[in-house]
C-alpha cells in the first residue's frame, strides 16, 4: 500500500508517518525474505546444510542438557549429603551444650553459632539462629540472616526433623546472591524453642558448573560446525556433478550440440554423467538428422526451383511473343494466346507461393528484419492494390495514427502479408469500402483489414489460413488467387513471433488482423487493435489463429486507446 | 534495321537461349549463343558483345568463374539470368562483377528492359568535367583520373559515380539510384546499389574503410564526397 493511497486516518489510529515507515521496514523485510526463500528453493545444498545444522543443533543440545543435568547432580548430591551430615552432628552437639548450659544465658548462643561456623573452617557455612520475635544471631561474616528462606523457617516451625532446601544467600557486600544449600532444624532450650539454620554456599560448585558448562558449549558449537562443514562438503560433493550437468544441459540446449559430460569412475555421478552423454549423442544424431533432411529439402527446392524455372522462362517467352503478334492470328488462337498467357501468370504466381511455403516447411525462411515505420508499408500497399479497387468499385480507407508506428520487422514480408489481406479484401469485399486501420501500443503494432462483404461462417476463420482452402469454391476460381497467400501470410506473421488472425461473420464482413511484436524476439501478449470491429453488434464468434481460442469479452473491446 | 546492339546468351538451356535469341532480334540485337561455361571467353573475345546475357549455372566453368573472368578483361555490362531468388547466389553474381540480375521466369519486356537500361548511353554526351574529391571525371571522354592517372571503371560504375558528382549537394537514396542509375521504375533489390557502391569505393577511394568519395549517409543513402 503506497501512503498516497492510504486511507485518511481515523482519531485513534497510526500516524501515517509511521505507517509509511512500517509498510517500508516491512518491504525490506519482505524483499529479504523472498530472497533467501529463492536461494531456498534453488540450493539443495543451502536446505541440505540448513537441516544439518538445525539437527545437529538439537542433538547437541539435548546432550548437553542431560550431561549438564548429571554433572550438576552429582555435584550437588554430594554437597547435600556433606551439609546434612554436618547440620546433624551440629544440631546434636548444639543441643546438648544448649542442655549444659544455664538458663537464661545470651552469651551462649552467639557462642554456640560462632562454633558451628568455626567447625567448616574457611569455606564453612555461615550459621542463624532464629528465635520467634527476636533479632537473629548469626555468625560472623557478611551473611545477611534474611538469607534463610521463608519457606524453610515454616517447615522447620511445623516438624522437628532436619531440612533442607537449595537458596540463595545474600551478603552485605554484595548486589547479587551467590547459590547455597540451607539447612534448618530446631533445637531447645527449657523453656524455648530456636532454628538454627546453615547456609553452605555453592560457589564452588558454581564455578565447576560454570566451567563445564562453557566446555560443553564450546564443544557443541564446534561439534555443529564441523557437521555443518561436513555437510557442505558432501553435498558439494553430490551438487556439483550436478550443477555441472545443469549447466552442461544448458549449453547442450543452447546449441553447443557436441557438450558432453566426463566421465570419473563407476558411481551414481558417472552414470548420471553416461547416461546425460547417451541422451546427448542421440538428440545430437537426431537433430544432425532433421539437419539433413532439411538441407535435402532445401536443395530439392532449389533444384525444383532452377529445374522447373528454365523452360518455365521459355514458355513464358514463347507466350509472350504469341501474345504480341495475336492480331495476325485467327480469333480462336488469338484467344488461346490470351488463354496461355494469363494462365501462364497465375502458374508463375503458383510457382513462386510453392517455393515459398516449402521455404517455411523446410525451416529455410529467413527474417531480414528491420527498424520501420508500418505505416509507410500501409500507404504503400494501399496505393498500390488501387487500380484493382478502382476495378472492383471499391475505395480501401486507411485510418492510421498520425504518430509513427515503429516496429522491427522485415519489408518484403510484411509488405507481402498486407497486400495479400488487402487484396483479398477488396476481392471478397462485394465492392464495398475496406478499412485498413493501423495503431501501435503495448509492445505491438497492429494493421487490421476490414471489409463489409460476405464475411466467414463459423469456423472458417481458421479454415482461411489453410493450404488451397477457398471460401466458396465455385466462385473463387476466378479470382485468380493462388490459394496459398493466406497460409504465407502466416508464416510470414509467425518468423515474425507475431499473430495473424481472422474475424468474419456471415452478412457482416470480415477482418483480418497483424500483430507484430515491436521487437522481433519479443512475446506478444496483446494487439492494439481488436480483433472484431465495434460495428458488428455482440454476440459474435471471435476464433483467432495464433492464439488459444478464447471469447472476446466487453471489457476486452474497451482497450483500445480511442477505439 | 539497323542493329542496335550486339549481345552474348550465355546459357545451357539451349531452347531459353533460342528463345532470348528471338526476343533480342525482335527487338534489334545482334546476338550469339554459348551453351557452356569454358567456351564463354573465347567467343566473348572474338564476337566483343556490348552486353553478355549470362545464366549462372552453366556446365564447363561455374557463371560466377565466368563472371570474374570477363570482368577481368572487360568493363562490358553483364547481366545474370539466376534461377534463384535466394539472397546469397544474386550477391555472390553482383560481387563478382554483374551488373543486374533477372530472376526466371521473366517476362520477354522485363529482360529488354534490363537490357536497354545497360546499353542505354546518351547518344550525345556534353562535355562536362565533374570533380569528386581529388577525382576528375570526364563525362564525354568517359574518364576517371586521379592527379592524372586513370582509374579503370566499368561503365555501370562510371555512371554511378557522375550521378552522384553531378549533384553532390543531394543525398541519394538507394532507390533513387536504382532509378537513375539502373533504369528500375518500381522498387527493386537494393542490394544491387550496396554492391555496386563496394565495388566503386574498392577502385576510386584511397582507403575503402574510410570512404572519400562515396560518402555513406546513414538511414538515408550515399552522397559525393566534397570536392
Amino acid at each position: 500500500m503506497t501512503e498516497a493511497a492510504a486511507p485518511e486516518p481515523r482519531p485513534g489510529s497510526a500516524p501515517p508517518r509511521l505507517i509509511s515507515l512500517l509498510t517500508a521496514a516491512g518491504a525490506t523485510v519482505l524483499r529479504w525474505w523472498n530472497r533467501l526463500a529463492a536461494a531456498w528453493q534453488r540450493s539443495i545444498q543451502l536446505r541440505v546444510i540448513a537441516a544439518t545444522l538445525a539437527l545437529s543443533v538439537a542433538v547437541v543440545s539435548l546432550l548437553g542438557i542431560t550431561l549438564m543435568r548429571q554433572i550438576t547432580d552429582g555435584l550437588l548430591e554430594q554437597k547435600r549429603d556433606a551439609a546434612l551430615a554436618y547440620a546433624a552432628a551440629g544440631l546434636d552437639t548444639v543441643q546438648q551444650q544448649l542442655e549444659a548450659a544455664e538458663a537464661g544465658d545470651r552469651g551462649v548462643f552467639r557462642q554456640i553459632v560462632g562454633d558451628q561456623a568455626a567447625l567448616g573452617g574457611e569455606d564453612g557455612p555461615a550459621v542463624v539462629l532464629i528465635r520467634d520475635g527476636a533479632t537473629p544471631l548469626k555468625s560472623p561474616g557478611t551473611v545477611i540472616a534474611d538469607s534463610v528462606p521463608e519457606a524453610l523457617r515454616e517447615r522447620v516451625g511445623e516438624e522437628l526433623q532436619l531440612f533442607w532446601t537449595y537458596t540463595e544467600i545474600q551478603r552485605a557486600d554484595r548486589d547479587t546472591g551467590e547459590p547455597a544449600i540451607a539447612v534448618g532444624g530446631r533445637v531447645f532450650t527449657a523453656d524455648e524453642q530456636y532454628g538454627l539454620y546453615y547456609l553452605f554456599p555453592l560457589t564452588e560448585q558454581a564455578q565447576t558448573l560454570s566451567v563445564v558448562w562453557t566446555a560443553l558449549a564450546t564443544a557443541g558449537l564446534l561439534l555443529v560446525l564441523l557437521l555443518g562443514a561436513v555437510a557442505w562438503l558432501v553435498t558439494r560433493q553430490v551438487v556439483t556433478p550436478v550443477r555441472l550437468a545443469a549447466r552442461i544441459a544448458a549449453r547442450f540446449s543452447a546449441g553447443k550440440l557436441s557438450e558432453r559430460m566426463a566421465v570419473r569412475g563407476r558411481d551414481d555421478i558417472a552414470r548420471l554423467a553416461s547416461s546425460f552423454n547417451q541422451m546427448a549423442g542421440s538428440l545430437q544424431h537426431k537433430i544432425s538428422e532433421l539437419e539433413e533432411l532439411s538441407r535435402v529439402q532445401q536443395q530439392f527446392v532449389s533444384d525444383v526451383s532452377h529445374e522447373l524455372r528454365t523452360p518455365l522462362t521459355t514458355v513464358r517467352m514463347a507466350a509472350d511473343v504469341l501474345h504480341e503478334s495475336r492480331d495476325q492470328f485467327e480469333p480462336e488462337v488469338q484467344r488461346a494466346a490470351e488463354l496461355l498467357q494469363a494462365q501462364l501468370d497465375r502458374f508463375e504466381a503458383l510457382l513462386a507461393d510453392l517455393l515459398e511455403i516449402s521455404r517455411f516447411d523446410a525451416g529455410a525462411a529467413v527474417l531480414n528484419a528491420e527498424s520501420g515505420d508500418i505505416r509507410d508499408i500501409v500507404f504503400q500497399v494501399a496505393d498500390a492494390v488501387g487500380p484493382l479497387a478502382d476495378r472492383k468499385g471499391s475505395t480501401v480507407r486507411v485510418d492510421a495514427p498520425a504518430e509513427p508506428c515503429v516496429a522491427e520487422f522485415d519489408r518484403r514480408r510484411v509488405e507481402r502479408v498486407l497486400r495479400n489481406l488487402v487484396v483479398n479484401a477488396i476481392e471478397h469485399g462485394e465492392g464495398n469500402d475496406v478499412v485498413v486501420r493501423v495503431a501501435a501500443g503495448g509492445g505491438a503494432v497492429a494493421v487490421a483489414v476490414r471489409d463489409y462483404g460476405v464475411g466467414l461462417k463459423p469456423g472458417e476463420s481458421s479454415l482461411a489460413f489453410h493450404r488451397f482452402w477457398r471460401a466458396d469454391p465455385a466462385r473463387a476460381r476466378s479470382s485468380g488467387g493462388t490459394g496459398l497467400g493466406l497460409a504465407i501470410s502466416l508464416e510470414d506473421a509467425r518468423l515474425h513471433g507475431g499473430w495473424l488472425q481472422a474475424w468474419g461473420e456471415p452478412g457482416l464482413g470480415s477482418v483480418f488482423r497483424l500483430t507484430l511484436p515491436v521487437r522481433v524476439d519479443a512475446d506478444l501478449t496483446s494487439s492494439p487493435l481488436p480483433l472484431m470491429p465495434e460495428d458488428a453488434g455482440h454476440d459474435t464468434r471471435l476464433s483467432g489463429v495464433g492464439i488459444p481460442y478464447r471469447r472476446l469479452a466487453d471489457d476486452e473491446r474497451a482497450e483500445v486507446p480511442g477505439g | 534495321m539497323a542493329m542496335k546492339g550486339r549481345v552474348l546468351i550465355v546459357d545451357d538451356d539451349t531452347a531459353l537461349a533460342e528463345m532470348l535469341g528471338i526476343v533480342l532480334r525482335n527487338e534489334g540485337y545482334e546476338f550469339k549463343m554459348v551453351t557452356r561455361g569454358d567456351d564463354v571467353l573465347p567467343v566473348f573475345r572474338d564476337f566483343k558483345p556490348d552486353l553478355v546475357l549470362l545464366d549462372l549455372m552453366l556446365p564447363g566453368k561455374d557463371g560466377i568463374d565466368v563472371c570474374k573472368d570477363i570482368r577481368a578483361e572487360s568493363g562490358v555490362p553483364i547481366v545474370m539470368l539466376t534461377a534463384k531468388s535466394d539472397t546469397v547466389d544474386i550477391v555472390v553474381g553482383l560481387e563478382s562483377g554483374a551488373d543486374d540480375y533477372v530472376v526466371k521466369p521473366f517476362k520477354p519486356k522485363e529482360l529488354v528492359a534490363r537490357v536497354r537500361a545497360r546499353l542505354r548511353r546518351t547518344d550525345d554526351p556534353k562535355p562536362e568535367t565533374l570533380q569528386v574529391g581529388d577525382l576528375v571525371i570526364d563525362v564525354a571522354g568517359h574518364s576517371v583520373k586521379r592527379d592524372g592517372v586513370s582509374i579503370g571503371l566499368t561503365p555501370l560504375e562510371f555512371d554511378l559515380l557522375a550521378c552522384l558528382a553531378r549533384k553532390p549537394w543531394q543525398v541519394f537514396s538507394r532507390e533513387e539510384l536504382l532509378e537513375k542509375v539502373w533504369g528500375y521504375r518500381h522498387a527493386a533489390d537494393t542490394r544491387l546499389v550496396n554492391v555496386h557502391v563496394q565495388r566503386l569505393r574498392s577502385k576510386v577511394e584511397r582507403d575503402p574503410e574510410n570512404p572519400e568519395v562515396v560518402v555513406t549517409v546513414r538511414g538515408v543513402g550515399y552522397k559525393a564526397g566534397p570536392a
